[in-house]
């Protein structure tokens, strides 16, 4: 047993963490970042901390991750980190020629109360910053949220610094797709494409974390939105904020700063939140939905209604980010099966309404839980199945329990770069996962005599 | 290449390099960048190192609390390790590093997998947090009753003023029986995880080494200090020293347990790995107790097997001396089988390496046996101690990010101090066995002129060594570890070591060839191309027909 210390017996904790279900707000800041096309994410902070995000995204994507840090001392933890601010922006601009560097703070920076806005304006009356460069910002500390909020912040800088409001609007829409993955985001770009709907999709890391090999280099991918694209999103129709916490702030802001509406969904995974999305799509935008949408549609139905005795009445624990679990929670729920356990690590009061509203009462959500606590709501009431990152492979094999790898960080497994999770393809992906788990399980424990050829 | 053409390659290279510079950082980084050159008596030049790294620049550095709570204290399986601070430090840390341990029985205790914070909140940062640390201390203690815990502040700690050590004081008199010891370890710190090894070795040594006396069975009973059980690797050494009778007292701190480290200072000898991290110890634990040290190292079969004949010419033992030549009798068949299978595949190709204290050093030992040869190296936080060899640490400056960092004044211990071998001794086994003590000689003595010897290499100076060298392999850690893929040139990660290992010892030099014969010898890097890429002229002129 690895977690051989992990008891079935809950003792209430009010200050330790154990095993955490979130990480900070930098990296999911990072991350964003990572989505503008010929961005540099910055981290404000020690060194520590960047390279820390740094290799947590490379183990998660397999893929380059560029980042500058301020790789800050005792001195200028005392003193302030304007001075390293101010001379990272001049050697990235130098030497690394991005078009935009994205700043993010930490909690150190943030501690010592460090005004990243002014030390911008500095470094711009400097000239430190090219013309037709730019620097954002978005103020991260790791000490609030958790890197859904994080990665939400940058959503917001982006916004800050780049649209701009216009009496002439654009026929397109601005969709953010919410931390989800680079196939993700690919994948929803083509369903906008598939409905001829014209839109800015931001953040987008797609080529630029799952670019291909081609024996050469390049420390800027062809993939991310373009300065002109972000700087279009105020004169859009409207913004589809896709996922509460990770794309509502941007959205927001978009609203206020741009008057650009938004219509916020949860992440379009599974069936019934895909049909909002499109719904959603087709009457704002007049757009209708194509036949090569139906078919996928369809399909993923008939897999279901093919298949829903494997799935039928499966009790399932999900540990993962807020917006994924509910999006997720409906899915489950749509296809019969029992949602037992449903931890996130991100606080937010609302999380747990919006889970039961789902399940009904009889459910064990929690935020701001760790997966200790998780762990010990497997042990006090078992399931059929596990939906989690990596760090869940601990539990799943101390408890002999299936799992589906899904959510951040996935280290030990490859895909997520490249099949989406999101609309009716990334369902039947997610269906097919759980349906081979679980299938896979009935196989090995099933009885010589009911050892099934057909199923 | 002739010696000329080499110098004036890198000379060229090193010019690259610094081209696209602004003039203060190009100032600094031609310092960092040295052109080998190799004199008698091990003379060679100046590099800068341990310094600022300078801002913006995309180093491969990491921070104090990492190599405090990461590198040195996370191996040991039954310490709780509570990371005082927001969530991202403890996430970071937690099971990343590939420590492998082993507990003896199902029921002993292993905290590894379990990673602790005190996730703090903005509410502490603004009102402090030391209560909600107590809290979390009590809570550690309801549920894992351990023997010991550590705790390691992070950036925000220092700053706002919270005092771990008190802390720990004021809960230690609470639980008398749990040894309780902070570390401060903030990021901001030194310059690099460096400063964070100094911290954690002056910790455990005023905290934990000889709390308690006992002294393992054995003729012959030393410490490994610095050897961290990635991959494996101190099993690997484990099994050696076994098959030779020479019995482990601890080791720092590769699969270790507490008591390995309270009885520590009970060992007749102790061997040095990674000199970077852990020679404070050793230093320290000489003057305390009179444990002399030198350098060893298992990675190489040649190392391991002068190494352990380093470990016979203290003893001065004839039926240690015998039994580790019949080890060594016995191990070295499979390995050369293993060098003469691969090493015609391997023969003349180039390896660059960048980690590191010490690995960087030690690893082109195991490329030296199939045949490659290093064309550059450096380390990610070493001293100039580390490179140029211990003669130098007498001129090394103090600047202001070391001062930050405490140097404990070791007297011996009234009681404990029992010098193991008089000054004579010493003379004579330096004389006639070769016994370097208290030294360490330095990557740059080993390494051929002309060579580039690179400290804190950041991504760009990366860059110029992979397009003007073209090695057949180049070694670092994860985050450029795809970088180089992308160029098309195979990367052996030397932190994680790819998930794979054992490298040390024996078994480990023949899994490492085999390892780098698969790497730079498959034939995907040949596939990259694809037809069209390579005949772009096309004779058809219709489509499908």
């Amino acid at each position: 047993m690895l977690l051989r210390h992990t008891d079935d017996k809950i003792i209430e904790r009010s200050a330790l963490t154990i095993n955490p279900a979130k990480t900070c707000q930098p990296i999911g800041a990072m991350y964003a970042a990572l989505g503008i096309h010929r961005c540099l994410p910055h981290s404000h902070g020690s060194q520590g901390c960047c390279a820390y995000h740094r290799s947590a995204l490379t183990r998660h994507y397999k893929e380059p991750v560029m980042a500058g840090t301020s790789s800050f001392t005792e001195g200028a933890s005392v003193f302030g980190g304007q001075a390293n601010l101010l001379e990272a922006i001049n050697n990235i601009f130098t030497i690394y020629k991005p078009d935009v560097i994205a700043v993010h703070t930490t909690c150190l920076s943030e501690t010592i109360g460090d005004d990243i806005a002014q030390i911008s304006s500095k470094a711009q009356e400097e000239g430190k910053i090219p013309p037709g460069k730019y620097v954002i910002r978005a103020s991260t500390p790791s000490y609030v949220g958790s890197h859904v909020t994080g990665f939400g912040n940058m959503v917001k800088g982006m916004v800050e610094g780049f649209s701009a409001a216009s009496d002439t609007l654009e026929n397109q829409i601005n969709v953010i797709p919410g931390y989800v993955e680079p196939s993700d985001m690919a994948e929803i770009k083509r369903i906008l494409n598939e409905m001829q709907i014209k839109a800015v999709v931001f953040p987008d890391t797609s080529e630029v974390l799952n670019t291909p090999q081609t024996g050469k280099y390049e420390m800027y991918p062809k993939g991310g939105t373009t300065i002109p694209e972000l700087r279009s999103t105020g004169r859009s129709r409207r913004t589809f904020a896709l996922g509460q916490i990770a794309s509502g702030p941007a959205a927001k802001l978009l609203d206020t700063k741009c008057k650009v509406p938004c219509t916020l969904l949860n992440l379009p995974i599974g069936l019934r939140n895909t049909d909002i999305f499109l719904e959603s799509l087709r009457q704002q935008t007049g757009a209708g939905v194509p036949d090569s949408l139906r078919l996928e549609r369809g399909q993923l139905l008939d897999v279901i209604t093919d298949m829903h005795q494997y799935l039928y009445g499966k009790k399932v624990a999900l540990v993962g980010d807020p917006d994924h679990l509910v999006a997720l929670t409906q899915f489950l729920k749509d296809l019969d099966m029992d949602v037992r356990h449903v931890v996130t690590g991100t606080p937010g009061k609302k999380f747990v309404t919006r889970i039961q509203e789902i399940t009904g009462p009889k459910v064990n959500a929690f935020e701001a839980k760790d997966m200790f606590h998780f762990h010990q709501l497997i042990k006090q009431e078992r399931v059929d199945l596990i939906l989690g990152n990596t760090y869940a492979k601990y539990i799943a094999r101390d408890e002999d329990i299936p799992l589906v790898r899904m959510g951040f960080p996935i280290y030990d497994r490859i895909g997520h770069q490249y099949f989406p999770l999101v609309g009716y393809r990334g369902a039947l992906r997610l269906l097919e996962k759980m349906l081979s788990a679980l299938m896979d399980r009935q196989d090995r424990d099933a009885a010589e005599e009911s050892f099934e050829l057909v199923m | 290449m002739s010696p000329l053409d080499k110098q004036a390659q890198a000379e060229k290279v090193k010019a690259e390099m610094l081209k696209i510079y602004p003039t203060k950082v190009a100032r600094k980084r031609a310092k960092q960048i040295i052109i080998n050159d190799v004199q008698p008596g091990e003379v060679v030049p100046e590099i800068k190192a341990n310094t600022r790294t300078i801002p913006g620049i995309i180093t491969m550095r990491g921070c104090s609390y990492a190599g405090c709570k990461g590198v040195v204290l996370g191996p040991t399986r039954d310490i709780v390790h509570i990371t005082h601070g927001p969530i991202g430090c403890s996430f970071y840390s937690w099971l990343t590093r590939r420590n492998q341990t082993r507990p003896k029985t199902e029921a002993d205790v292993n905290y590894m997998p379990y990673a602790l914070s005190t996730d703090m909140q903005e509410e502490q940062i603004i009102f402090g947090g030391e209560k909600k640390l107590k809290q979390a201390i009590e809570e550690a203690i309801a549920i894992f009753n351990p023997r010991a815990i550590g705790i390691y502040a992070t950036c925000p700690v220092g700053l706002i003023g919270d005092d771990v050590h008190s802390v720990a004081r004021a809960m230690e008199e609470k639980y008398p029986h749990i040894n309780i010891f902070g570390f401060s370890c903030e990021g901001y710190k030194g310059v690099s995880q460096s400063a964070g090894h100094h911290i954690a070795n002056n910790k455990v040594f005023t905290d934990v080494v000889g709390l308690t006396h006992v002294k393992k069975a054995g003729k012959f009973v030393v410490n490994l200090l610095g050897e961290y059980n990635i991959g494996g690797d101190a099993f690997e050494i484990d099994r050696i020293f076994e098959k030779c009778g020479i019995t482990l007292q601890s080791t720092f701190s590769g699969n270790s347990v507490y008591d390995d480290f309270t009885n520590a200072h009970m060992a007749d000898l102790n061997l040095v790995m990674c000199h970077r991290s852990i020679n404070y110890m050793a230093d320290m634990m000489e003057k305390k107790y009179g444990i002399p040290w030198y350098k060893v190292n298992f990675i190489g079969a040649q190392s391991s097997a002068d190494s352990l004949r380093k470990i016979a010419a203290y003893y001065e033992d004839a039926e240690l001396t015998a039994r580790v030549e019949k080890v060594i009798a016995e191990e070295m068949p499979a390995v050369l089988k293993a060098q003469a299978e691969i090493k015609p595949r391997c023969q003349g190709k180039t390896a660059m390496m960048f980690v590191g204290g010490s690995r960087a050093h030690h690893y082109q030992d195991l490329f030296s046996e199939i045949g490659m040869q290093t064309l550059s190296a450096g380390y990610e936080f070493a001293h100039r101690d580390d490179y140029e060899g211990r003669k130098v640490l007498p001129s090394i400056e103090m600047d202001a990010d070391t001062r930050n960092i405490e140097e404990i004044v070791v007297k011996p211990d009234p009681e404990a101090f029992a010098p193991r071998i008089t000054p004579e001794k010493k003379a004579e086994l330096a004389q006639q066995g070769g016994l370097r003590w208290n030294d360490y000689e330095g990557m740059m003595a080993q390494m051929e002129n002309s060579s580039l010897v690179i400290d804190d290499l950041n991504h760009h100076e990366a860059e110029v060594l992979i397009e003007k060298y073209h090695p057949d392999i180049f070694c670092a850690g994860v985050k450029e570890k795809y970088v180089v893929q992308k160029y098309g040139i195979p990367m052996k990660q030397l932190h994680s070591y790819d998930y794979s290992g054992p490298y040390a010892g024996f078994k480990g030099a023949v899994n490492f060839y085999r390892e780098i014969d698969r790497m730079v010898n498959t034939k995907i890097w040949g596939m990259i191309s694809a037809p069209w890429d390579k005949e772009p002229q096309v004779t058809g002129t219709y489509g499908w027909d």
